[in-house]
């Protein structure tokens, strides 16, 4: 097969779909290959979870023309509110108007919806969905991979973004450093009678953070907001088995009446925890994105925004390398990709992991200092205004498509 | 009949070998010319902007150079050349060296480009004049620079622009492109003799005995966080634009 092309992205996911489009919008082509049924990933009810979409995020989805589509979808998040097991000292990172939301919430089924929409229209991608592949090759010029029908397709670059297993990064032999929580976040959709009003929770309990984010109301004007839940391994089976009732019951003892009565739970789901980062995210024609290249706690909802970032960052070097005459697979544009990307997205999956140890730590001294800990981030503007521009996503050296 | 091939350039296959193994070795970014990979990014945006400057190109074309000719004099295995041909040009490579000429075409014909490679001295071959000539890091291994000059000279159309970069003669130069960088290996060893680098001033004399008029040079500084980069620092090495006066 004759169609050589400029990126060969193993993973069409949220971040893999992200990079061709971003791609695409600078003039490269894209072979995205992924083994799902993107009918079954869109289809309701297959998986409640949901994003947060940092401002930086929000601004490569502008810059890309996915935004006013998605715009009426979006629950902005007015407001973050961070307790110790719903204990007082809490900490508001509340932005002053002109400062703009923290974030927007989506449920991943919209994200997909509107990405793959866009990417079908888009000629410079050759979507090849439900495909196996069978092999891949990285070679002095070029890149390829077979598929199962024996498809051969070829590029110049080689992108791994198929998550945290990425079978790419097994197959270039990159190490991965990586612990697992021994913990699941459950995840549910909980409507609730008070109005959410845009605020974003996270409670720390020993056994883990437990979160609510805010979502659009639904049709009928109920409300809404995405629960992740963190519980220990030997616990999440008998949580995903719990009735409806029983299981808000659980959720409302954990939480109070900040929402009111929860009235419905969506269906749930479990997903292991586990911070990962690899020693390297590039090698030779081959470049890794998301969480093929680090995978953090979902605490801090950054996970997403993250892969974004590696998106706008990557697709920024292969933009000024085509400016210079080098082709997308040249060395000295992937080695610019690692130093930028590398670095960066390990500070802040260190950062989350501190976090999840030191909210990890049972017993009312421990409680006790976490709270004097948060009432002092609380009285210092500065400390503050960096967790609100980490949250934002806005912190570090942006990527252009991640800028308004 | 003895290899009656070989002088119509026609290579042999153990030969071919041979160059592809020589290609490989040029093009590793972690090999011998590893210094030079790291500089290419580096004086490509020089060229980059001299383009966009000399011929009011977009500055996001992804072909500026397209309908345009170019002659990249001690080509190497392509280096330039090869990022020169995807801006559009129609590329000539020459090379003093056969072996570099033979391995920059089995690396172009990889990569899929159509790039004109001819080993010799640049006197000796009758091909016109182009739009863009450039001589990347060539002028200090010249023996009669004053007559590698105009030739250069000789090839460029009225309107052409010319780009060279070659090392400054200065103490910093000595210590540490022949000094330091060849001592741990960043620069294979006998590559440069200190004595045959020009100053900027000496080069505007050269371009300007060969009715060329020198732009303004910019250097290429080493540093540990940014690495190499364009800088105004001349003292190491440096890049300029020249064009008929």
């Amino acid at each position: 097969m004759d169609d050589k092309r400029d990126l060969l992205i193993l993973g069409g996911g949220l971040v893999g779909m992200t990079l061709a489009l971003a791609a695409a919008r600078k003039g490269f082509t894209s072979h995205v290959v992924d083994r799902a049924d993107p009918e079954a990933l869109t289809a309701e009810g297959f998986d409640g979870r949901a994003s947060a979409i940092s401002t930086a995020s929000w601004n490569l989805f502008t810059n890309i023309g996915l935004a006013d589509g998605l715009e009426q979808y979006g629950q902005p998040i007015s407001s973050i509110a961070v307790t110790d097991q719903m204990k007082p000292g809490r900490i508001d990172f509340t932005p002053q108007p002109h400062e703009g939301s923290l974030g927007r919430m989506f449920a991943n089924r919209t994200l997909r919806l509107a990405l793959f929409e866009a990417a079908e229209k888009e000629e410079a991608i050759a979507w090849h969905a439900k495909s196996e592949i069978v092999s891949r090759s990285r070679g002095e010029h070029g890149v390829a991979a077979e598929l199962s029908d024996g498809t051969r397709l070829e590029a110049s670059l080689m992108i791994g973004a198929e998550g945290r297993g990425s079978p790419t990064r097994e197959d270039a032999g990159i190490a991965v450093a990586k612990w697992q929580y021994e913990h699941r976040a459950i995840i549910a959709g909980l409507t609730h009678s008070k109005p959410h009003g845009g605020v974003a929770w996270e409670i720390f309990y020993p056994a883990g953070p437990f979160a609510l984010l805010p979502m659009q109301d639904n049709e009928d004007g109920t409300h809404r907001s995405a629960l992740v839940w963190t519980v220990s391994e030997e616990d999440a089976a008998g949580v995903l088995k719990l009735s409806d009732r029983a299981f808000l019951a659980e959720a409302e003892k954990r939480m109070g009446r900040v929402l009111g009565d929860l009235t419905a739970a969506g269906p749930r789901s479990s997903f292991p925890l586990g911070f990962h980062h690899t020693a390297t995210i590039t090698d030779r024609r081959l470049a890794l994105v998301g969480d093929a290249a680090h995978g953090i706690h979902p605490i801090a909802g950054q996970g997403l925004n993250l892969g974004l970032r590696d998106v706008g960052a990557l697709v920024e070097v292969l933009a000024e390398g085509a400016r210079l005459g080098l082709d997308p697979g040249d060395a000295q544009l992937l080695d610019r990709y690692e130093k930028w990307r590398g670095l960066d997205s390990f500070m802040v999956a260190l950062a989350t992991d501190g976090l999840t140890r030191l909210f990890g730590l049972p017993g009312p001294a421990a409680s006790a200092i976490r709270r004097f800990g948060m009432g002092g981030v609380q009285r210092l503007p500065l400390l503050k205004n960096w967790f609100m521009d980490e949250a934002r996503g806005v912190t570090g050296d942006m990527p252009e498509l991640l800028e308004a | 009949m003895p290899d009656a091939t070989v002088a119509n350039l026609t290579i042999r296959e153990d030969e071919a070998a041979h160059f592809g193994k020589l290609a490989a070795e040029w093009w590793d970014p972690k090999g011998s010319s590893a210094m030079l990979h790291r500089l290419n990014p580096v004086r490509l945006k020089f060229i980059r902007r001299a383009i966009d400057m000399h011929w009011a190109s977009d500055v996001e074309a992804r072909k500026p150079l397209s309908g345009k000719s170019a002659l990249d004099v001690g080509c190497g295995a392509g280096l330039l050349s090869e990022p020169l041909a995807r801006l559009g040009a129609d590329v000539t490579g020459v090379d003093a060296a056969p072996e570099n000429i033979a391995a920059a075409s089995a690396h172009a014909e990889g990569a899929g480009l159509d790039i004109r490679y001819m080993a010799g001295e640049l006197a000796a071959q009758d091909i016109g004049t182009f739009d863009l000539v450039t001589a990347m890091e060539v002028l200090e291994h010249v023996a009669d620079k004053r007559a590698f000059m105009r030739e250069l000279a000789a090839r460029l159309a009225p309107d052409g622009l010319m780009i060279l970069s070659t090392p400054n003669r200065t103490p910093q130069s000595r210590v540490l492109m022949v000094g330091a960088a060849e001592a741990v290996g960043l620069i294979p060893r006998g590559t440069h003799d200190w004595n045959d680098f020009l100053t900027p001033e000496e080069l505007r004399d050269l371009l300007s005995g060969a009715g060329l008029t020198m732009g303004e040079p910019e250097g290429i500084a080493f540093s540990p966080v940014k690495g190499l980069h364009l800088s105004g620092d001349l003292s190491l090495n440096y890049i300029v634009t020249a064009r008929r006066a």
